[in-house]
């Protein structure tokens, strides 16, 4: 089956961020979004998601090149200075290009 | 002095989380664990509010908002000049204690009730009222008091209003408070046992959890400062002997009194740090989250609720 090519976009953050990342990956192009809790640690500290203020979300979003690059800007230049973010991307296949 | 046992379970958590033990409540229960103490509280006030309703509640209404919007304005300077945090996290801390805490709160009461000594059935109001005025203010202070206001973006009022006014600690209080007040005593007997009959076990539960979470806080704590924890024990001392102060004016009974004194020393742990975290995310979480868990949350459960009895024990004679 063909595959088209498409960039995953996966911004682990603070659980704070998520209506301000659901809205900016709406407003940047984005066609849809999965949102996981997680926990985890970096040079900040560690998350345990033990309760509400040290919860934490894991957004992947699979869209064109464009848009992800697009959207890891924004996030940088607006969140990344104050939060904990730490972001990636990947190259993915997917099957109906159109849904993304 | 009264010791309560679910007290110990929180003692049991500080000691397990140091201890580096691999003891963990999981998440979904620690939630169910908190929508179920907020609804018992509420449904616990409304069913008290149906069977004798209480004239002159709005005077206490407005004397808790007055005082929740108060005390970052009285917190903050002590902050900024003498503790000589930034502006931000100034305002952010101060914020945290003008909020309350819904859990000291029932500890307080769990107290009140192994003392036998009865209180105003709209305490529970008071909690709901009390959980935004001081988050607002310490977020208006934050955001009036910085020097980079330019350079960053207008603050979206509207989802942090929604957020802050209609958050899961308002909602389900106040929605307990209404259900209690509608349905009444006996609408209300088939489903005492679980909301009232477990309710202390339920809390003793709940601060076993806290404990774990409190424990891993106490290392932001070394990084505070000696300034902070000092803090963290002196103002719920001078807020609560506030609170009960203005309870005795209000004319609240000592039970009352004592709840007021025990919502103006404790600090939210939920509200605040999840509304200060968007509104002004220049300030470091570690200094308010450790302050307020690793300091002011054990020091009111454990030595600040009988003291602030004794307060309104003093001021009433």
């Amino acid at each position: 089956m063909q595959t088209h090519a498409k960039k995953l976009l996966v911004i682990i953050t603070e659980a704070a961020l998520e209506k301000n990342l659901i809205r900016d990956a709406r407003q940047f192009g984005a066609h849809g979004y999965t949102i996981g809790e997680v926990r985890g640690g970096g040079e900040r500290g560690e998350r345990e998601a033990s309760w509400e203020a040290d919860r934490s979300i894991e957004m992947k979003i699979v869209c064109d090149a464009a848009v992800a690059q697009a959207l890891a800007q924004h996030v940088l230049s607006s969140y990344a200075a104050n939060y904990q973010v730490a972001m990636f991307t990947a190259d993915v296949g997917v099957f109906r290009a159109e849904k993304f | 002095m009264i010791i309560d046992a679910v007290v110990l379970f929180f003692v049991l958590g500080v000691v397990a989380r140091l201890a580096k033990s691999d003891l963990r409540l999981p998440e979904p229960l620690y939630e169910t664990l908190s929508i179920y103490l907020l609804l018992a509280i509420g449904l616990k006030g409304g069913v008290e509010l149906a069977r004798q309703p209480v004239a002159g509640v709005l005077p206490s209404a407005v004397a808790a908002v007055a005082l929740g919007a108060a005390i970052p304005l009285a917190l903050y300077p002590v902050l900024r000049r003498i503790g000589k945090f930034p502006v931000a996290d100034s305002a952010s801390i101060a914020a945290h204690y003008g909020s309350v805490s819904v859990v000291t709160f029932a500890v307080a009461t769990s107290l009140l009730l192994q003392a036998g000594i009865a209180s105003e059935p709209h305490m529970p109001l008071l909690v709901a009222l009390m959980e935004a005025p001081g988050i607002v203010v310490g977020i208006v202070l934050a955001r009036a008091l910085a020097r980079t206001e330019g350079d960053r973006p207008p603050l979206r009022w509207g989802p942090l209003a929604h957020e802050v006014f209609l958050g899961k600690s308002v909602v389900l209080l106040l929605g307990g408070l209404a259900i209690g007040a509608l349905a009444g005593a006996q609408a209300m007997a088939p489903i005492e046992p679980v909301f009232f009959g477990l309710f202390k076990g339920v809390l003793a539960l709940f601060l076993l959890e806290m404990g774990l979470v409190a424990g891993g806080r106490l290392a932001d704590l070394r990084r505070a400062g000696a300034f902070l924890v000092a803090f963290g024990v002196a103002a719920p001392l001078v807020l609560g002997f506030v609170g009960a102060l203005v309870g005795h004016l209000l004319g609240l009974s000592l039970g009352g009194t004592t709840l007021l004194a025990t919502l103006a020393a404790s600090s939210s742990y939920i509200a605040a740090p999840t509304a200060m975290r968007v509104a002004v995310p220049e300030a470091n979480p570690a200094l308010s989250i450790g302050v307020v868990l690793g300091v002011t949350f054990p020091f009111n459960i454990t030595l600040g609720i009988p003291l602030y009895l004794h307060y309104a024990r003093w001021i009433g004679s």
